[in-house]
């Protein structure tokens, strides 16, 4: 019985279920990923061999380089939105309610669709942004255009605002959970010097925020950048991402094609996520 | 209570429309979902029926969505059950350093970040190359523990910072094994955290798509069963599907938190006696 005195005996049985589920489901599956991405494959099967054809291909080809900047786009114009709304949600909810149990009550309303499923929650913009959607009926009974929009849905628009919509939430969070812990007496103290709303905003609780925003930075980057259905189905198929590069591979059984452009999407969202995290200790703000 | 200042009105009225915009599609579709017979995808409304609700019992109008709700809602447990276990035991792991824990760590966090269709593809790769079949309960449950442990570790880790060890310390003063000092006074104490867990748990595997697009074998889940009808489905019949689905995660998240609320004021009822007695 000695032996279970000892931390790092109970640190790892306790450790146990968790990292057997991260090593068979997450490790290993990377590890294949990587090992087929050199394999070849014909019509009809993926035979293993050593090669970088895969790689040559993925690198050579206008089209790798063309979609991988349309999914760096996609992330920027999506994080940029998710911030400025998020943030000004959670400053909202922070700072503006003072009812604790409204305060609750109102995040509460934030997280829910999180909850829900996100296929329906995109399927809901369609009588949105239709054709003759409400959208575009309001638009022609104000008389703000003569002919329907087209591009209202099944273009980049729709695509960022199913974005937005899926992924604003993931801001919310953890900068409304940094705002909630800044001290508020250096608020008063900051009014206390004679600063503005907007000085107090700007030079104390943006800069104490900073956690938070780079941990919904990370959320909503990593999410967008490894999409391909909310890509798929708000472009109706017209529209590529990195992600939707490799479901395309993978529907036409190409594995180990597919694997390679997996290896590239991992290796830029690691490097992304390794810059990121530059600026923010995860551990430190549990 | 001072006079709200006009920035006050203008933020309440930004996130009134945020509401608008979370909330008023799924509104919209709920509507829709009552669409008269002859009507379409969108408005105008032609007449108000039932009609696409029935059309959900009919299974050549919609294939198999009850057997895809059931194996939904039997992984959504599966996945629950698992994911607050688990969590529970690394969350306890984790208040010691022990050898690895920091790269351990870091392989929480590598789980929440990366692309799900990594996963997918990496899980149905080694099956096919094992020769075993993929199915939900298998392969798709494994892959959705990827998406939804990371939630329930970082929950149980953020509960275990704010933990006063000094009731852990009187249990084990007044002559507690380690076990009874976790399931008499640990575990009731983190309790209503632990419901969170399994509303994460249940919710995100009774919705995940991408991790278990390839690794859910010939029997599809709900969510995969919704999106191959958005391909060949032109009906209100999908409304239906998405209102009922909706309206049962409602219920659900309601149920969680009703728990929690409940637990929370049963302890304040019941709460400390202490410097009562005096």
């Amino acid at each position: 019985m000695q032996i279970l005195k000892n931390r790092h005996v109970t640190g790892w049985l306790q450790a146990a279920p968790l990292t057997l589920i991260l090593l068979g489901f997450l490790v290993l599956p990377i590890i294949t990923i990587v090992i087929v991405s050199f394999w070849q494959a014909t019509e009809f099967s993926i035979i293993p061999a050593f090669s970088f054809e895969n790689y040559e291909f993925l690198f050579g080809s206008a089209v790798t380089w063309k979609v991988f900047m349309a999914t760096f786009r996609y992330a920027f114009i999506t994080w940029a939105f998710t911030l400025a709304i998020g943030f000004t949600v959670a400053y909202y909810l922070a700072f503006h309610i003072r009812s604790q149990p409204v305060q609750i009550a109102l995040f509460l309303l934030c997280t829910i669709p999180f909850w829900t499923s996100n296929i329906i929650r995109m399927i809901s913009w369609i009588p949105f942004l239709g054709r003759n959607g409400i959208a575009n009926q309001t638009l022609i009974s104000w008389g703000v255009v003569d002919q329907p929009v087209e591009w209202l849905l099944y273009s980049d628009f729709s695509v960022i605002l199913a974005f937005v919509h899926l992924y604003t939430l993931f801001m919310v969070v953890p900068i409304f959970n940094t705002m909630m812990r800044i001290d508020r007496s250096l608020i008063e103290a900051a009014y206390d010097n004679g600063a503005t709303a907007w000085q107090t905003l700007t030079h104390v609780i943006l800069p104490l925020c900073k956690p938070g925003i780079m941990i919904g930075t990370i959320f909503v980057v990593t999410l967008v950048m490894g999409d391909f259905i909310t890509v798929r189905f708000m472009s109706g198929s017209q529209r590529a991402n990195v992600g939707r590069l490799i479901s395309n591979d993978i529907a036409l059984l190409q594995y180990p094609s597919a694997a390679a452009t997996a290896v590239v999407l991992l290796c830029t969202v690691l490097i992304t996520i390794a810059i990121l995290l530059r600026f923010v200790d995860i551990r430190k703000e549990l | 209570m001072e006079k709200r200042s006009t920035g006050f009105w203008l933020l309440t009225a930004f996130f009134a429309l945020f509401m608008l915009f979370l909330y008023g599609p799924t509104i919209t579709i709920g509507i829709l979902s009552f669409q008269g017979e002859g009507g379409g995808l969108t408005f105008p409304m032609r007449g108000v029926s039932l009609h696409w609700f029935r059309d959900l019992f009919q299974e050549q109008a919609v294939g198999d969505i009850w057997g895809a709700f059931r194996r939904s809602f039997a992984l959504g447990l599966m996945v629950m059950v698992t994911t607050v276990v688990v969590s529970v035991m690394g969350g306890l792991a984790f208040r010691k350093r022990f050898a690895g824990s920091g790269l351990l760590f870091y392989l929480i966090i590598a789980s929440l970040v990366i692309p799900s269709i990594l996963i997918s593809l990496g899980v149905g790769l080694i099956f096919n190359q094992f020769g075993m079949t993929v199915h939900w309960s298998t392969s798709g449950f494994g892959s959705q523990l990827t998406w939804t442990l990371p939630f329930g570790l970082l929950i149980m880790f953020a509960v275990f910072n704010r933990f006063d060890k000094s009731f852990e310390e009187a249990a084990r003063d007044q002559g507690a094994s380690a076990w009874q000092t976790i399931a008499h006074v640990v575990l009731p104490i983190i309790a209503p955290s632990l419901i969170g867990v399994g509303l994460f748990g249940f919710t995100l595997s009774y919705d995940e798509f991408a991790r278990t697009l390839l690794t859910a074998g010939s029997y599809n889940t709900l969510p995969l069963e919704i999106y191959g009808m958005t391909t060949n489905v032109t009906t209100p019949v999908i409304y239906a599907l998405g209102t009922l689905t909706t309206i049962f995660s409602f219920l659900i998240i309601g149920t969680f938190i009703l728990t929690v609320w409940i637990m929370g004021k049963r302890r304040a009822r019941l709460g400390s006696d202490a410097g009562k007695g005096v």
